[in-house]
């Protein structure tokens, strides 16, 4: 990362011995710049050469794993401070936090919501990541008590948030096995916590009280040998923690070594739709993980969405396969509808013509994955290609009729669909959610 | 240990654009840094938010935004003053009836119903018109003549009809929306058009054709991010405050839409569908947006509740 083909060379042994596959340690220095080669290819460089190349090829912002299995979160590894410059690698982690002032039946049911909180999302499963458990108590055996119901129930890791190494040490007793993520060493407990850490071998979140005092505690903890980290700078409205997720971010950019961790954003406003519209500037805004209250849908679904679409790799719209798509049970009849495969026109369409109630056809034109009218605009959605796919594609072994439907906002194609396919083109609603009222009125 | 403070040096600042008349004129732009970093620069005016009124029934409302408007909808001069008492900054006009496929209204009759609105409220307005480019040109110079002095913020101009918008604007001494659909070329393209024909820079809002969230946000939002990061090191064409028509695509979205029996899952549906419409706003002001136009009277109460906390400067 960032080192250049010549300063890398400048560590090589210089022989050009070929044992990398290259021809000259030149070469081979060039390949590694560009990631087109990794450094343990060559057996012959010094081990001093390789610890000044690795800690200067290490990223800017370390990753940190939480958790086991499935469910387990690797966060970090972030290059950049826009995601125009190149993208955003790890999703924001979602943690929903349950308190041990709760009776256990209320962690129980709590927990249960959380594990619903998964949605379908352009053909992919987005979820929050875990639950945070607070010692809202101040009580170590509560906090025990409700790690143990929480994690009985929970099919994400936690977080175990606690200031006080006795409570954590409990519940590090009963859960460590799952790598959960202890929130938080601080200026007061940073020893304890740090060897707690070390010894249960899991990852843990460092608390300053501003940017100055977290800097110094890193240091600390790394110091100590403890290298799992997540950064607090200890503030809580959002104002604040946009200014300081900014810094961190920009530091560590820089290559500030005690800001090159993710970072944690707690959402707590006491409003609690303010909370929602907080989390969501953290996920815009640099935060690995954001802490929130709420297990309602209703809050979470704009969040995962959010997430979900800052997170896309700019480069790479999502798209889906040029294909036949069957929806419900479908027969000779059955409409043929035309789309492009755009992933979330596809699947607006997808829904759309499920709810309809009326089983179909769905033929998503490859535009390189962009929007109807994008593709339109762009020349990559024409009678030409809509021809080819409904020949090609093999549809019209598939139904008896010849009847095609295409969106509203290119109603202009049907001319000269109809006479390059010979298929009766039919113009649907603008919206796919117009589908199954057009489908009362023009098919049945 | 003390932390060296990362501080961006930025050269330029975004144009500081006048809407309405005195004694109610506001002020937007003039930032000199990214959204919220008074660590590193000034931004003096907060971001501010005009709420939607249209001059025909709006048919495809959810019923939950036609609450918020109760006898009003089918009266755009009542509809403005509810919005005024509502708090809005601004109301923003939508000529829907100029449509040809509506009732394919007139200039004339455009140009009265605005003056009416303009008329019967305080706060400064923006008017938009049908979005056939066409019809709009034919309309605006009308609607720009009606509210001459009121120093309204007239759309949208594209490249096929900035001509007469821009003439519109400047005759009456308006300002102007110019479009684009998110590409940060073809915007700059459109404001030198625009001032080439003499218009001041500091005269013209930026409106990229934003997406809501989950339909194309993540476009607007860079497009935004790099249209400041340009006003910042000095692009005189891309120093213009960014419009976002937020209301009109949060309000298409199937999240804002779909009822609790429909999609159960996703919980309680005012609930969703406001939170769909303030964190659409409140993402796109994290990148630069300056005018919001919204639709629920609760989503600008939520909307400037969060703007007013990040409106606080921290510094280092
Ligand atoms: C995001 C976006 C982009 C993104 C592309 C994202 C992508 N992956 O598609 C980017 C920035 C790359 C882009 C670029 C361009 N864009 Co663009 N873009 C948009 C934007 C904001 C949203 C599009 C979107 O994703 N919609 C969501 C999807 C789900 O909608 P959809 O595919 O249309 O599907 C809906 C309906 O069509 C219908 N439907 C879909 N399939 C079917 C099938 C049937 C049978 C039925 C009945 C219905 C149906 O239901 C769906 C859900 O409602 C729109 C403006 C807007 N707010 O809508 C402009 C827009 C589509 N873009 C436009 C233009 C002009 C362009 C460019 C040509 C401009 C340029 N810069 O040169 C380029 C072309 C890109 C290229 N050369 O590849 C114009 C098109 C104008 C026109 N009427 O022709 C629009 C409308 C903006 C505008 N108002 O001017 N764009
Ligand atoms: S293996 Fe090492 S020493 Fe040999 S040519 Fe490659 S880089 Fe040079």
């Amino acid at each position: 990362m960032g080192l250049t083909g010549l300063e890398i060379f400048k560590q090589l042994p210089k022989t050009n011995c070929k044992d990398c596959g290259q021809p000259t340690c030149l070469a081979f220095a060039m390949a590694l710049a560009g990631g087109k080669a990794s450094l343990d290819q060559c057996p012959h460089v010094s081990d001093a050469a390789k610890e000044a190349l690795d800690s200067a090829s290490a990223p800017p912002i370390a990753l940190v794993k939480i958790g086991t299995g499935e469910n387990a979160l690797e966060l970090g590894n972030e290059t950049v401070l826009f995601r125009h410059d190149k993208r955003f690698e790890h999703m924001t982690g979602i943690a929903v936090s349950v308190c041990d002032t709760m009776s256990a039946d209320e962690i129980t049911a709590k927990v249960e919501q959380i594990n619903k909180l998964v949605f379908d999302r352009v053909g992919q499963t987005h979820k929050v990541n875990l639950v945070a458990v607070g010692n809202c108590s101040n009580d170590a055996g509560k906090f025990a008590e409700a790690v143990k119901a929480a994690d009985a129930k929970s099919v994400f890791p936690l977080v175990l948030m606690s200031e006080d190494p006795a409570a954590i040490e409990k519940a590090l007793e009963i859960v460590a096995a799952k790598k959960p993520l202890v929130c938080c060493a601080n200026a007061a407990n940073v020893e304890a916590m740090t060897n707690l850490a070390k010894k249960f071998d899991v990852p843990m979140v460092v608390k300053g009280a501003d940017l100055n005092e977290l800097a110094a505690l890193v240091e600390k903890v790394v110091g100590m040998g403890h290298k799992q980290i997540i950064l607090d700078s200890g503030a809580r409205e959002v104002n604040k923690v946009l200014a300081d997720q900014t810094q961190l971010r920009r530091q560590a950019l820089k290559k500030f070594r005690p800001f090159g961790y993710p970072a944690i954003a707690v959402a707590d406003n006491k409003d609690a739709f303010q909370a929602v519209v907080d989390a969501g500037v953290y996920i815009a805004k640099y935060a690995a993980i954001v802490v929130i209250d709420s297990a309602d849908p209703a809050d979470v679904l704009p969040l995962v969405t959010l997430r979900l679409n800052v997170y896309t790799d700019p480069q790479k719209p999502i798209a889906v396969e040029s294909k036949i798509y069957e929806v419900g049970n479908v027969n000779d009849n059955s409409p043929v509808y035309i789309t492009t495969n755009f992933s979330l026109t596809y699947f607006c369409v997808a829904g759309d013509v499920e709810s309809s109630r009326v089983p179909g056809y769905i033929l998503p034109v490859d535009t390189d994955g962009i929007s109807v009218m994008t593709g339109w605009a762009a020349g990559k959605f024409t009678p030409e290609k809509i021809t080819e796919l409904l020949q090609t594609s093999g549809i019209a072994d598939k139904v008896k009729h010849r009847k095609v439907i295409i969106p509203g906002g290119v109603a202009v194609l049907s001319g000269k669909l109809q006479e390059l396919s010979n298929w009766e083109v039919l113009v649907g609603p603008r919206e796919s959610a117009g589908i199954a009222s057009f489908l009362k009125q023009r098919w049945l | 240990m003390a932390v060296t403070i990362a501080k961006e040096r930025w050269t330029s600042k975004v144009n500081e654009l006048v809407l309405g008349a005195e004694p109610n004129a506001i002020k937007v732009g003039g930032d000199g840094t990214l959204p919220f970093l008074f660590f590193e620069g000034d931004m003096p005016n907060r971001p501010v938010v005009a709420l939607e009124v249209c001059d025909m029934e709006p048919a495809e409302w959810p019923d939950i935004l036609k609450e918020a408007y109760a006898g009003v909808l089918g009266d755009p001069v009542a509809w403005a003053k509810k919005c005024v008492e509502y708090g809005a900054d601004l109301v923003c006009l939508r000529l829907n009836s100029a449509h040809p496929d509506n009732k394919n209204a007139s200039p004339e009759d455009c140009a009265k119903t605005a003056k009416a609105v303009a008329d019967a409220i305080s706060v400064p307005m923006i008017v938009v018109g049908c979005g056939v480019e066409e019809k709009d040109a034919e309309i605006m110079p009308a609607v720009g003549e009606a509210l001459a002095g009121k120093v309204a913020l007239l759309g949208c101009a594209t490249p096929n009809n900035y001509k007469t918008m821009t003439a519109a604007c400047m005759v009456n001494g308006h300002s102007i929306i110019a479009s684009s659909p998110l590409d940060i070329n073809l915007a700059k393209q459109l404001n030198i058009l625009i001032t080439e024909m003499g218009l001041a820079a500091n005269r013209i809002a930026i409106d990229p054709l934003v997406g809501a969230l989950g339909y194309g946000i993540e476009y607007a939002y860079s497009i935004m991010e790099r249209s400041r990061l340009g006003a910042l090191t000095g692009d005189k064409m891309l120093a213009m405050p960014v419009v976002c028509f937020v209301g009109q695509e949060a309000w298409k979205a199937k999240e804002a839409k779909a009822s609790r029996d429909e999609t159960p899952e996703w919980g309680d549906q005012a609930r969703r569908a406001i939170l769909w419409e303030v964190m659409t706003a409140t993402t796109f002001a994290q990148a630069s947006g300056a005018i919001f136009v919204l639709r629920h009277p609760d989503s600008m109460k939520q909307f400037n509740a969060h703007v007013a906390k990040m409106m606080e400067p921290v510094k280092y």
